[in-house]
């Protein structure tokens, strides 16, 4: 098995489909620029030529109704935000239109498109440039909304997503791009199943996209503490894996939701209230939900800092569900030892492009 | 052209070029943490164009702000303590380098959503017009920003209601490293949107910064006349990168030559040929110099923003 980038495993499911299938198209700014979109998009102008390859103007709403348009004849277009915020102009077309037509021709016509959104954080982007917006567009009925965590989840959910009869809204964390991971080849990862990337027995923790990175990186003190968590990665965030958190919560009976976003009116909410609605009677103890403070995300990053999930803050909320007292001088030695020192970049040497 | 003005030319472009130049050399000591959009090589655009303004006209401007902000008359401690993200900064450090405002100054401020603050600078003309205040309002924009509807929506509207408005379209050519021939049609007119929709057009050389002044005063007297909202395209180029403090002519997304074609075409290198009394440029930079090291050593010393400035907002 091999090991590539997340940015790689999205350039190789992209190039894989383009091949087998030539009614993908790829539109958007900057996907035949020489940084090729983080490089998931690096050499397939050349390879597929201008006319499946379209670079477009600055006109996000006119680009997404048109490949609107081109999808219901039966081109399968690819569309590329290097930012969720850019998307924000074309909101109409994705709600009215995109995630309704199916609907509105009464089931003549399909819309088979994908929408990359790349999420940001970090490096003083501030109010516009790194909003985690996923729960905008699962609140909606019509799409399809996918959020993976790892290359191999990555590749196999875009090459799934790419074939899917109806519109999938793809979401690719920035701070995912440059970790490596192995290719699972074989299994095709289908829309709306999660993943349980941890068996445990104590308590339930869901997550996805970067903020289950969080959570993994946390995940070897809770071995040490003897905490056996079950960790799920949820991959999809609409439709949602209901049975998998249930069978989960039914066996543990506790459950935190780490979001990647805001937590009021978020996927978490959407996770608990489903928990509460249907798994009440397994529940022990309140369920539990994390993520990013409600509030916009400064530039400066002692502001930015105290908004976004961070190690301590992740694991304290996880003793306190499973009722356990946490060692002080152990937890302050492994964060030292694990937590970059900095929340505004994934790493240490990390310098952009952002 | 008197010598008064043409020495304030030079010094708006002189502290534009040294701001930006400063940012460039010490991003890399890694304290300035927030995306910069450099303006070098565009710097006659801001300077021409804001020295036609009066304190209360009120400019609006995009994620390539600094030019602007310096030019209409933006306190320089303030800017650079926001780029270092301090609570001494133009917005507490809320919003970086992409968010520069200076209200005083009638900067009303900046976002990094491309074409976004073109209908929010008609609005406030808007204001100005039922409110009966007779402020100019000058909306600041790339080319890359006319490829969006709401372009064209906001001009129709500022047409149609008679708006004291200037645009200024800073043509450098390219969106991020895409360039105009994979953005627009070879025909596309934008005098001919402009006209089509009601709007005056003019075009000048952006990198000349005494032809940018003269034509606009030209246009800011009318405008103030007779109301009609005008458009002006300034061509002109960006050196560095679309984002950072670098130089990226070796990623090759421009035609070999075309950088160099542009920087003998250098804003600052023409207007300080214009002054003829050298020893005017050298005091003027000397003390210029001196108050743009001690901007940025104020930033450094300034405090970070406390986390209790937060409750102080609506969330
Ligand atoms: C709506 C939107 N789409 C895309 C971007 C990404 N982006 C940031 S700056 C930029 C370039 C825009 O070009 P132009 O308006 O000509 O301004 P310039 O950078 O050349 O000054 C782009 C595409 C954005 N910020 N907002």
């Amino acid at each position: 098995m091999k090991e590539i980038k997340f940015s790689e495993a999205i350039l190789e499911a992209i190039d894989q489909s383009m091949q087998k299938d030539k009614s993908v198209i790829l539109m958007g700014l900057g996907i035949t620029d020489p940084k090729s979109i983080f490089g998931t998009t690096k050499g397939l102008l050349k390879k597929y030529g201008v006319k499946r390859v379209i670079e477009t103007p600055t006109s996000e709403n006119a680009v997404t109704g048109i490949a609107l348009g081109a999808s219901i004849k039966g081109l399968k277009p690819i569309i590329t935000h290097q930012r969720v915020e850019f998307a924000l102009l074309s909101m109409e077309q994705i709600i009215n239109q995109i995630a309704k037509w199916n609907f509105m021709s009464a089931g003549k016509q399909s819309v088979p498109l994908v929408i990359r959104m790349i999420i940001g954080k970090g490096w003083g982007q501030g109010p516009q440039h790194s909003q985690s917006l996923e729960v905008l567009f699962s609140h909606i009925p019509g799409l399809k909304v996918v959020a993976p965590s790892n290359a191999s989840d990555a590749k196999s959910l875009l090459m799934t997503s790419i074939k899917e009869k109806h519109p999938v809204i793809f979401f690719e964390h920035r701070w995912l791009h440059d970790i490596k991971g192995k290719i699972e080849n074989k299994k095709e990862v289908k829309i709306g199943k999660a993943k349980i990337i941890k068996k445990g027995k104590d308590l339930t923790i869901v997550s996805f996209s970067e903020a289950l990175i969080q959570v993994m990186r946390i995940y070897n003190f809770l071995k040490m503490n003897n905490v056996s968590a079950e960790i799920i990665d949820l991959r999809s965030l609409r439709p949602l894996d209901e049975k998998t958190i249930i069978k989960s919560v039914s066996k543990t009976g506790k459950i935190i939701v780490i979001d990647n976003g805001w937590t009021k009116y978020g996927i978490a909410s959407e996770i608990i209230s489903m928990v509460v609605e249907k798994g009440f009677k397994f529940l022990k103890s309140p369920p539990k939900k994390i993520g990013i403070e409600n509030i916009s995300i400064s530039s400066s990053r002692t502001l930015a800092e105290k908004t976004y999930l961070n190690s301590k803050q992740i694991i304290h909320n996880i003793f306190k569900i499973i009722n356990k007292n946490i060692d002080k001088k152990k937890l302050n030695e492994f964060i030292k030892k694990n937590e970059n020192d900095h929340t505004d970049i994934p790493y240490q040497d990390f310098r952009g492009p952002f | 052209m008197n010598r008064n003005t043409k020495l304030n030319l030079f010094k708006i472009v002189y502290k534009i070029r040294k701001v930006e130049e400063t940012i460039s050399k010490l991003y890399s000591e890694n304290e300035m943490r927030c995306p910069v959009h450099l303006s070098i090589g565009q710097e006659a655009v801001a300077s021409g164009v804001c020295s036609n303004l009066k304190e209360n006209d009120e400019i609006i401007s995009t994620h390539r702000s600094h030019a602007h902000y310096i030019a209409k008359g933006g306190n320089l401690n303030s800017m650079i303590s926001e780029i270092y993200g301090k609570k001494s900064g133009c917005a507490l450090g809320i919003g970086g380098s992409m968010h520069l405002q200076d209200l005083k100054k009638g900067i009303n401020g900046s976002v990094p959503i491309v074409g976004s603050t073109i209908p929010i600078g008609v609005g406030i003309a808007l204001f100005n017009k039922i409110k009966k205040k007779n402020n100019l309002v000058t909306i600041f924009f790339g080319e890359g920003a006319t490829e969006e509807g709401v372009f064209h929506e906001s001009i129709n509207f500022a047409a149609l209601h008679n708006l004291p408005i200037l645009f200024v379209c800073e043509n450098n050519l390219y969106s991020v490293y895409t360039g105009l021939e994979q953005r627009q049609p070879k025909k596309r007119d934008l005098k001919k949107i402009c006209e089509g929709n009601s709007l005056a057009y003019y075009h000048e050389d952006g990198n000349d910064v005494i032809k940018v002044h003269n034509k606009v005063k030209e246009i800011v007297k009318r405008i103030r006349k007779n109301n009609q909202p005008t458009l002006i395209e300034l061509s002109t180029y960006r050196w560095l990168e679309h984002c950072g403090p670098n130089w990226d002519d070796n990623l090759r997304y421009r035609p070999s030559g075309e950088l160099k074609k542009w920087i003998k075409k250098c804003p600052l290198a023409r207007i300080k040929k214009q002054i003829k009394n050298k020893p005017l440029i050298s005091r003027a930079t000397k003390q210029l110099d001196k108050e743009i090291n001690s901007a940025f050593v104020f930033a450094k010393n300034s405090k970070f923003p406390s986390n209790k400035i937060i409750k102080n907002f609506y969330f």
